[in-house]
């Protein structure tokens, strides 16, 4: 195992109520008051992150994760408990923070560069860095007021990872910009985590947690709830999120490991699931375009006037690579009666790279499981695409291609070799050379 | 906090570009630029020379100049605009920064510094436009230039103690700016600055001593407008008082710290 780098110990934060500022200002000369309230909005926070780490911090909205990044990053002082970070610790909790509308580019980055503690000299050589990543042109010597907001996004984001730190925090600021600055964003949070930069990342944008993280926290009501594997958390993020006061959320480990997060009223319930090759048979492992049935038994428990049955189809990273429902199919179950049984069938052509997949599978009376969820199972259905008989491919998703080659320019070399109006083609099975 | 020289030190070319920067958006888009920064005293300085110098002049013995209601006006207004201006800025330099503490990790000693910067900044082009004036009128104050360092310095002392005090109290009780911006015009006119102190009735005397923009108003007067020392009892209390209550301000200011950002 690696260094700690950042060890949060027992970390809370209470915002008190003095009832009156005399009290506060009494507070800080020795004079102790019983008058005062804590408002507990974090207890009990510990972890530890090691070097080259990357955790993403999950949570609701006011569940104390900005006031947390906050404690971390060292602007808010911790009510009790201690937070110890080794190395340079860098913040990036709101982009554009500090600049100035009637500066230039090139004066905010000067500026806002001083303020986050670069010596003169380190600014003067992370200028043209900060230039460079940016790529806003000649706008970078005109005002900042005259830039569009993208634009300022770039700027901003490319001064705030002009240096890398030994801690990078980072609060929702991913999502910003245009889509070729995302990636560029992203690619450049990568590069300083091989480096070997901590991580820190809160983000509501669950792709982004599954491809940066190696881990995650999750932060419920000011308590430190959930820490495991990004999809582990994510998923009871997700059961939470629809939790309702009679439901309940469980976590179970199967025999690898993996974490199956079930939630729901329980009004209906998956009764059973499998997957179907075109002979009828329980498959787990498929072939690259095979056909394949998801075969899905409900229960109900308690009448429902209309039961909604989804699924979605799950990288191992957890992320959604495609999802429906019987609601945007139009064949939403009406009128269930307790006890009543259903068979939920989807056929598809498995056009899926090679790896493994899994199914999370919902019942609800809506299109989404925010409103009545009855059951929400995540790891629902584990099966492994192998390529059996397609030609090699890269990449997620089986698009069969048909590539055809022909000569073009030198005439005559493809008159005398192949003829006139002939392709070359690449027949399927076999790989493009 | 035993690092707080330290750490201001490090941050010293930030402080020197906040305060750049400070004066360069205030007139960024005005044609004029920084000539806004000396017409503004010098215009209030001329309306009063022409209100009220017929009523002045009389009451200003020992120099025969004909402008020399102006010149006693200007030398007070150069002590009074710098000690409002740091007072002013200082009261909600941490309420308007509010989001900058939150989000970033920094000295937050820089900001009142920077404040101070750029009025001093202000303030030392107010007195080369001053002594500008002062040559066309015939009016050479030489002897004052030695002293004109010291009283900037007991000025700014004051000022930035008193702002720092009233700004940290006013990021818990948001009145305390409202309040000390009525004080201050109160204060304007209980200080000599646009009147003479010979005007003011014997029994009121006594009470004047307590006021610390007296003396130093006075000890600008003395040297810019006469050409003599200040009165040395008056100018040494008032250099106390003022350490002292910097003093007190950075104690406090130490003590509120960590609980600023929780209410900004």
């Amino acid at each position: 195992m690696k260094a700690v780098v950042l060890q949060v110990q027992n970390v809370g934060k209470s915002f008190r109520d003095y009832g009156s500022e005399w009290r506060r200002f009494g507070s800080w000369f020795g004079m102790h008051s019983s008058n005062v309230k804590d408002h507990w909005v974090l207890r009990n926070i510990s972890f530890a992150v090691h070097a080259g780490e990357a955790l993403g911090i999950v949570g609701q909205n006011g569940a104390g994760k900005s006031t947390l990044l906050k404690i971390i990053t060292g602007t808010l002082g911790a009510t009790e408990g201690t937070v110890r970070a080794s190395g340079r610790v860098a913040a990036i909790l709101e982009l554009g923070m500090g600049f100035d509308p009637d500066l230039t580019g090139r004066q905010n980055s000067e500026h806002v560069a001083g303020l986050m503690g670069f010596s003169r000299a380190e600014i003067r050589t992370l200028l043209p860095r900060i230039e460079a990543f940016a790529e806003v042109g000649a706008y970078f010597d005109e005002p900042v007021r005259t830039y569009s907001s993208g634009m300022q996004m770039r700027v901003a984001f490319s001064l705030a990872t002009a240096s890398r730190p030994d801690v990078l925090i980072v609060d929702e600021a991913l999502a910003v910009g245009d889509a070729y600055f995302v990636h560029k964003c992203f690619k450049r949070i990568r590069e300083f985590r091989d480096e070997g930069t901590t991580l820190l990342i809160v983000s509501h944008d669950k792709s982004a947690v599954q491809a940066l993280c190696d881990r995650a926290v999750m932060i419920d009501r000011g308590r430190l709830v959930a820490d495991g594997s990004p999809q582990e958390v994510l998923d009871f993020y997700n059961a939470l999120i629809s939790e309702k006061e009679n439901s309940t959320v469980r976590q179970s480990r199967q025999e690898d490991g993996a974490a199956v997060t079930v939630s729901g009223t329980g009004e209906a319930v998956i009764d059973s699931i499998w997957l179907e090759d075109a002979a009828g048979q329980r498959v787990e492992f498929v072939g690259v375009g095979d056909p394949v049935d998801l075969v899905i038994r409900v229960r109900v428990e308690s009448a429902l006037a209309r039961l909604v049955v989804g699924y979605v189809i799950r990288d191992r990273l957890g992320q959604a690579v495609f999802g429906t429902n019987s609601f945007y199919t139009d064949q939403v179950i009406e009128n269930a009666q307790t006890g009543d049984q259903f068979e939920f069938r989807a056929r598809f052509p498995v056009n899926l790279g090679v790896g493994t997949y899994s199914f999370s599978v919902a019942l609800s009376s809506t299109e989404t499981h925010l409103v009545n969820n009855y059951e929400w199972r995540d790891l629902a259905l584990v099966f492994t695409v192998a390529n059996t008989q397609r030609t090699t491919f890269v990449g997620m998703a089986w698009i069969q291609p048909q590539i055809t080659i022909s000569p073009c320019g030198r005439a005559d070399a493809s008159v005398t070799r192949i003829g006139a109006g002939q392709e070359a083609r690449v027949p399927d099975g076999r790989s493009p050379s | 906090m035993k690092g707080m020289p330290r750490a201001i030190w490090s941050y010293r070319h930030f402080i020197v570009s906040s305060i750049r920067n400070d004066l360069r958006s205030r007139f960024a888009r005005s044609k004029l630029g920084a000539v806004w920064m000396i017409l503004q005293p010098l215009a209030q300085v001329l309306i009063y020379s022409l209100v009220l110098s017929r009523i002045m002049v009389a009451k200003l013995p020992g120099i025969d100049s004909p402008y020399a209601y102006s010149i006693y006006l200007l030398a007070g207004m150069q002590a009074w605009s710098l000690f409002s201006e740091v007072v002013t800025r200082s009261l909600t330099v941490f309420v308007e920064n509010g989001s900058m503490l939150k989000k970033i990790v920094f000295p937050r000693a820089c900001l009142p510094i920077v404040t101070l910067g750029s009025a001093l900044v202000n303030n030392v082009l107010l007195f080369v436009v001053m002594m500008i004036v002062f040559a066309l009128l015939g009016h050479f104050p030489i002897y004052a230039l030695l002293w004109v360092p010291l009283l900037t310095f007991v000025t700014a002392a004051f000022s930035l103690g008193l702002g720092l005090l009233m700004g940290v109290l006013n990021v818990f009780v948001r009145d305390v700016a409202q309040f000390m911006m009525v004080v201050l015009q109160l204060w304007f006119w209980l200080t000599p600055v646009v009147y003479m102190s010979s005007i003011i009735p014997e029994r009121l005397h006594a009470a004047m001593q307590f006021n610390p923009m007296y003396w130093i108003v006075a000890a600008y007067q003395d040297t810019l407008v006469y050409g003599r020392a200040p009165e040395p009892d008056g100018l040494l209390g008032v250099t106390v008082a003022a350490l002292i209550l910097l003093a007190c301000s950075l104690l406090l200011f130490r003590k509120a710290a960590p609980d600023m950002v929780d209410v900004l």
